[in-house]
């Protein structure tokens, strides 16, 4: 699997593609039935927006490392970080430190007051060129790896949203959800304060996504580049005008994750953070009925796959949003 | 090389009257200004890089003060002080971008790369290859004064509109459309075309680098028998004239896009913003080992001179140099990671990446093998070069954690960024540069500095800038972004401790000023071969400061002498 998976890494694409969807369909077909009812659900009580988890999505005071990871990429990177980067890094400076003292006291002038003429020694610079190389080697197969997870593409039905940097505020436009847009600027100081959310981060609006399943995330910049950054999923993608990135992103648990533009973008461009709120499917229909317009994806165009769907769907089309989540939540 | 000095100045012996100050010196203006001489024009390129490094310094220093707490505190000051008067909200942020853009273009154009090159270049490459002088001493001439030039076009941008505010904030990358579209005014204008001056002037002096190593080196000084120093000069004059008229490309049509409604980077006519990147860090990324290689050769030479041994491994250590540069054309993408590359590309730009650490840990380890076995003295440009040694592999091996496309996904644009290029800038070239300054000052003074102010200034420089660049890492690793003015409360910490580590590294700086005071007031005089038995190169054999013109008699240089 990961010789497969790295020699596909220059070219191969085919053989790739097989060993990764092999597993990737089993997964999607047992998880089929159960998942097409529960993403209709709505649960009743409309939208209140989540109060972060102090010290989760977000920095911690003096914190020394990465930002508790959320996803599974991240999770990945993670474990990649701390256990062979990291082992790489400390080893490599601490033998360079410890040659550096060790000639520092054992041929100093006075400990050593003829200095040998030796200037070449071949195996000596064969060993200190080779085992770099293995070293790297070490590093590289599970960062082709990483990568390749990374770049799985999401499946055909996975809810798409899109992410588009202004100067200087996030406009998060659900095209599976009726299209509608919701537009996010920064709190200020104060009120960020007031509702328990850290300075500089919070937003009037919330990124809300659902919770547990892959999101076809795509971003763009609508005037310069922008950057669509969340420390805590492992998650960056430039948003440039004119082009459209995707990325999947994947929120393994419900909560408040915290972000911000991470591209220059002119005056404000530390004043245009990015808020994520995953809930789980219900409260995310839920969320997604108090707009105007709005539908629950997937929901007309699947009346073969859930009966329930089936049921609700004329009314959706009928009823306006509030009442299509009471509809919805009653057929469940 | 012992044997080659003691018969050099023998056979110099009968034009003694040469190496004095009596030999024909133009006068002020005409030799300060109009200046043919390759010791004088590195001269005055090093005291232009103190000058350009000490705004860059005081910059970064209004930054940091910026930073130390949440917060917007001093920026409307400065901007009310560079003649914007009651500055808006947006246009104090806006000379926060200001600041950034000039600190970075600045401390890379006007002042490692003045000083490396131009400055160590130029005073050392023609002496240690046995040369008079440079190729083309007038060229040499206009290659400093375009750079001057380019310095004075940046400052004007200071002072006209950028958009926001005054002065050009697009960051030293210049990304389109932030570039173009996104900053009215002249000021971005005035930024590039500084670049094209300086520019220009760098590929001026690249075409004379090359053509004196390839063609004036003394009878016996094979290309195998450089000093590193030299090869070192070498491979970054290549680097120059391959990179710098990308550059030169990239930003001539920024500079169409923004006045004569061209659309290179523009999509609404069919361009591409991220066809500038590509552009940019083609040149761009050659430009690091531009700016660290030169400093690579100035630590070989400190190290073997005070370990009193030959290079260990010369041929690698050259042709590491190469290598290096040969690769550092093929990795710039690594500085897209998060443009929207495709999982191929990132896969190739991570592959290559990390293969630069192979050359780069050659050279590290010849370094210590050099050491291994010699009778190492500790004088003030060897505890420089260790201190090098150790600060560039902590750079080093946090630049391959950021070439693992996955995980620079993560750290893309953060402080840990900041903190890698400052550890192989800062505390690299940086260092090398000062290690270069207390190993060649005598020579090119004629005066000793305080060895006891030059242990101190290390000292302190140590622990400030390891402590400003240090806790980047864990800003970096925490989410921080760069460029940002103002941090959540989270951050405070860390940028706390990094304000107070610009404090003492500017002690540090005023310590090194009062060294070059101390010298010039009361400082010995140098001799020739101030370094004893290891300083074996040609500068060597030479009066401190060397005659005006030097090798009237030509060097040569026998089969058996090392390196």
């Amino acid at each position: 699997m990961i010789l497969g998976e790295v020699s596909g890494a220059f070219g191969r694409r085919t053989l790739r593609l097989a060993l990764k969807t092999l597993p990737g369909l089993a997964l999607i077909a047992a998880g089929a039935v159960h998942a097409a009812a529960d993403r209709l659900a709505v649960a009743p009580g409309g939208y209140t927006p989540m109060k972060p988890t102090p010290g989760k999505g977000m920095p911690v005071d003096g914190g020394l490392t990465f930002q508790t990871q959320y996803s599974p990429t991240g999770l990945e990177a993670l474990w990649m970080h701390d256990n062979i980067v990291m082992t790489v890094l400390i080893a490599t400076t601490a033998f360079v430190l410890g040659l550096l003292i060790w000639v520092m006291i054992r041929y100093n002038s006075r400990a050593n007051p003829v200095p040998s003429k030796t200037s070449h020694n071949t195996l000596l610079e064969v060993v200190w060129t080779g085992i770099p190389v293995l070293i790297l080697l070490v590093v590289f197969v599970p960062s082709m790896k990483l990568l390749a997870h990374q770049f799985k593409t999401p499946p055909k039905e996975a809810l798409t949203i899109k992410a588009i940097g202004n100067q200087w505020y996030w406009t998060y436009a659900y095209p599976d959800n009726g299209e509608f847009e919701v537009t996010s600027n920064m709190l200020s100081h104060e009120e960020a304060i007031k509702r328990g959310e850290p300075p500089q981060l919070a937003a009037d609006n919330r990124m809300v996504v659902p919770v547990g399943e892959p999101i076809r995330l795509q971003t763009t910049g609508a005037d310069v580049i922008h950057s669509f950054a969340v420390p805590s999923l492992w998650f960056k993608l430039d948003a440039v005008p004119g082009r459209i990135n995707e990325k999947v992103l994947f929120v393994k648990e419900p909560g408040v994750y915290y972000g911000q533009c991470s591209e220059l973008c002119g005056a404000r461009h530390g004043y245009m953070p990015i808020v994520v709120e995953a809930l789980p499917r219900p409260q995310y229909n839920a969320w997604v009925m108090t707009h105007a317009g709005a539908k629950i994806d997937g929901a007309p165009e699947a009346p073969a796959a859930a009966p329930v769907a089936a049921a609700a769907a004329p009314a959706a089309e009928a009823a306006s949003g509030t009442e299509v989540a009471a509809a919805a939540s009653s057929g469940e | 090389m012992a044997t080659i000095a003691d018969e050099f100045h023998a056979h110099s012996d009968g034009h003694v009257h040469d190496h004095h100050d009596h030999d024909h010196k133009p006068g002020f203006f005409a030799r300060w200004f109009m200046s043919t001489n390759h010791k004088d024009i590195g001269t005055l390129y090093l005291i232009f890089a103190i000058t350009a490094g000490i705004i860059g310094g005081a910059i970064s220093g209004i930054m940091r003060a910026e930073l130390a707490q949440p917060g917007i505190q001093y920026l409307g000051f400065f901007a009310d002080l560079l003649g914007t008067k009651n500055p808006s909200f947006d246009q104090q942020l806006h000379l926060w971008n200001v600041l950034i853009t000039a600190h970075g273009l600045i401390m890379v154009f006007f002042m490692v790369m003045p000083a490396i090159i131009g400055g160590f270049g130029n005073w050392f490459v023609p002496i240690m290859i046995g040369a008079p002088d440079m190729a083309f001493p007038r060229m040499n001439n206009i290659s400093f004064w375009l750079t001057v030039a380019g310095f004075c076009s940046l400052l004007c941008s200071a002072f006209v509109p950028g958009g926001t505010g005054q002065g050009a904030g697009i960051g030293w990358t210049a990304y389109a459309p932030l570039s173009t579209s996104g900053s009215q005014g002249p000021a971005v204008d005035f930024a590039i075309f500084s670049l094209h001056l300086a520019g220009a002037g760098s590929i001026m002096g690249a075409i004379n680098f090359i053509t004196t190593i390839f063609n004036m080196r003394a009878p016996g000084m094979t290309l195998h028998k450089m000093p590193l120093f030299v090869w070192s000069v070498l491979v970054t004059a290549f680097l120059l004239l391959l990179a710098l008229p990308v550059l030169a490309a990239a930003i001539t049509m920024l500079l169409t896009d923004r006045n004569f409604h061209t659309t290179f980077f523009d999509a609404a006519g069919g361009g591409d913003p991220v066809l500038f990147q590509h552009l940019f860090w083609f040149f761009g990324h050659p430009e690091v080992y531009i700016m660290i290689l030169p400093g690579f050769g100035i630590i070989s030479q400190i190290v073997s001179t005070f370990s009193r041994k030959p290079v260990f491994g010369y041929l690698g250590m050259a042709y590491a140099m190469v290598a290096i540069g040969v690769v550092g054309f093929v990795v710039w993408a690594h500085h897209m990671y998060t443009t929207g590359l495709s999982e191929d590309v990132k896969m190739y730009f991570t592959t290559a990446t990390m293969v630069i650490a192979v050359p780069t840990g050659i050279k590290i380890f010849s370094w210590i093998a050099t050491m291994w076995g010699g009778s190492i003295r500790f004088a003030s440009p060897m505890v420089w070069a260790i201190g090098f040694i150790f600060l560039f592999t902590v750079g080093g091996v946090t630049g391959v954690e950021l070439a693992n496309g996955g995980l620079d996904d993560n750290l893309q644009d953060t402080y840990y960024v900041v903190g890698h290029f400052h550890y192989v800038l800062s505390l690299g070239a940086v260092t090398s540069l000062f290690a270069g300054f207390y190993y060649w000052f005598p020579k090119m003074s004629g005066r000793w500095h305080s060895e006891l102010l030059s242990y101190l200034h290390f000292a302190v420089f140590f622990v400030g800038v390891n402590m400003i660049f240090f806790p980047m890492h864990f800003l970096g690793m925490q989410g921080m972004p760069r460029r940002y003015p103002d941090f959540t409360p989270a951050y405070a910490y860390w940028n706390h401790i990094a304000t107070i580590g610009y404090m003492v590294m500017a002690v540090s700086i005023g310590i090194w000023l009062i060294n070059i005071i101390y010298a010039f007031t009361m400082g010995k005089k140098a001799e020739g071969n101030y370094w004893g038995e290891g300083a074996t190169t040609l500068e060597w054999t030479l009066s401190s400061p060397p005659p005006f013109h030097q090798f009237e008699t030509v060097p040569v240089i026998k089969d058996e002498d090392h390196h």
